[in-house]
């Protein structure tokens, strides 16, 4: 059976991971390679590296970044942030990442959707949706820009859309969540996972050990996306593993 | 010394640093003589079946792998380098494979998601040297949507998904193959290059 994901995600700015991490031990609590390798040996099934940045002379920046990142880890590793052409895909994969996640140009041009899965193959190509809640509660919105931009895309139409244009997987933040750390948003996920047939990664909101073990027990969802629970050292992947273990959820353990 | 056969097919990095990891020295070549000089053989792939025989041939690979290949120099082919290491392959086109093991790759009939992608349980079918340093029911990371349907001796490892077995891992005398990535599979994967290396020692 496939092993449920557990996926640190590191937000990266000018090559440096943003949001303070707390390890012990770690020399340059900056390095966003340093922080994934530390991921690695904790047993995480992958790490997503976001570049916030992503402005163009960043580029050799995060080339760098993805180079040694491949090369350091032995897990596979996702990039995102930026990505607008396929040239950008083209760069990231021959840097030797395993795939790229595609949000607000996959909005603007969902033929990019097509393209990189045709030229790469759909397995590389995640495309990231942000969504929130409308307020009359009649379904949900595709949100762009950090969440302050509204696109007017229905969530459900816009996953069945993304599928059919070829995405290999979802990854699906709660906007409402996000940051909250009140819990995976468990209703919006079940829409999602029954609309499409590829996997569908939870994010946003996840603030503890519990959350993560709940989301799983309560949808179909593939993997769970935290960041500060990790970063924090509030929980290490070993301990959630620990965890979903005791609840009958299959997770790849460390040998 | 190990040789990694270059023939234009995905990034070929990421299996280098796997084996420097447990402090194997490769080369990336598709020189003949470097490859002759190997102590043991990796056949990578990234792609489809049809270019990875295309480009076999245009570099002018084939005799040379056979030689080495009837040498008795290891071989391991991994993903896509598996695959063609058997007779022929049903993706896109038929196409003859170089025909070392028994078998052929066609689309997996499995009543689940395709690609078959992510982490997965190895289940073995047989005892065989890479496998010693593993267990039953160690996860090693899939990425694929086509499979081998090798002989029942040739088959070493297989994982189950949507209700079949899917070839996980094949061997005959020297010529190895694992469909997932070792050189992504974490500590497991780590364990069946080593195992590999200490056949080539």
């Amino acid at each position: 059976m496939l092993a449920k994901r557990i996926i640190p995600c590191l937000d990266i700015k000018d090559g440096k991971v943003v949001k303070g991490v707390n390890f012990v031990g770690l020399k340059d609590v900056g390095d966003p390679i340093e922080i994934a390798k530390r991921y690695d040996l904790q047993c995480a099934d992958e790490v997503v590296f976001l570049d916030i940045t992503a402005t163009y002379e960043e580029r050799d920046i995060i080339k760098d970044l993805i180079q040694r990142g491949a090369s350091e880890l032995s897990i596979p590793l996702t990039v995102g942030g930026g990505i607008r052409t396929l040239d950008d895909f083209r760069m990231i994969l021959s840097s030797g990442a395993d795939k790229v996640s595609v949000n607000s140009a996959a909005i603007k041009n969902p033929q990019l959707i097509k393209e990189a899965s045709d030229e790469f193959g759909v397995q590389c190509v995640v495309v990231a949706v942000d969504a929130k809640q409308r307020e009359d509660h009649s379904g949900y919105d595709v949100y762009i820009a950090g969440g302050r931009e509204n696109t007017g895309l229905d969530l459900i139409e816009w996953v069945k859309k993304c599928e059919a244009l070829g995405a290999g997987e979802i990854l699906l933040t709660s906007m409402d969540r996000d940051g909250t750390r009140d819990g995976f948003d468990i209703e919006m996920l079940k829409a999602v996972i029954a609309a499409v047939s590829i996997p569908v990664i939870a994010s946003g909101g996840c603030g503890g050990i519990d959350d993560i073990v709940n989301v799983f027990k309560e949808t179909n969802c593939d993997g769970a996306l935290a960041a500060s629970l990790f970063h924090y050292g509030e929980a290490t992947i070993d301990q959630v593993k620990e965890e979903c273990i005791k609840h009958g959820i299959p997770v790849r353990r460390n040998i | 010394m190990v040789v990694i056969i270059d023939y234009n097919v995905g990034n070929l990095k990421s299996v280098q640093n796997a084996f420097l990891r447990i402090g194997v020295q490769t080369i990336v070549s598709r020189d003949h003589d470097i490859i002759r000089e190997a102590d043991g053989i990796v056949l990578p792939g990234v792609g489809t079946f049809p270019v990875a025989m295309e480009n076999l041939q245009r570099y002018d690979l084939i005799d040379i792998l056979n030689e080495r290949k009837e040498a008795g120099i290891p071989l391991l082919g991994i993903c896509l380098g598996m695959q063609i290491l058997f007779e022929k392959g049903l993706e896109i086109k038929e196409t003859q494979g170089l025909g070392f093991l028994k078998g052929e790759v066609k689309l997996m009939e499995v009543d689940d998601k395709i690609p078959h992608m992510g982490w997965n349980e190895l289940c073995f079918q047989q005892d065989h040297p890479l496998l010693k340093n593993i267990k039953e029911r160690d996860y090693v990371y899939f990425v694929h949507s086509f499979m081998a349907y090798p002989a029942d001796d040739e088959l070493i490892a297989y994982c189950e998904y949507g209700g079949q077995k899917v070839t996980a891992m094949v061997a005959k005398d020297n010529v190895m193959g694992c469909q997932f990535h070792p050189e992504k599979s974490g500590e497991v994967g780590k364990q069946i290059l080593l195992a590999f290396k200490e056949m080539i020692v």
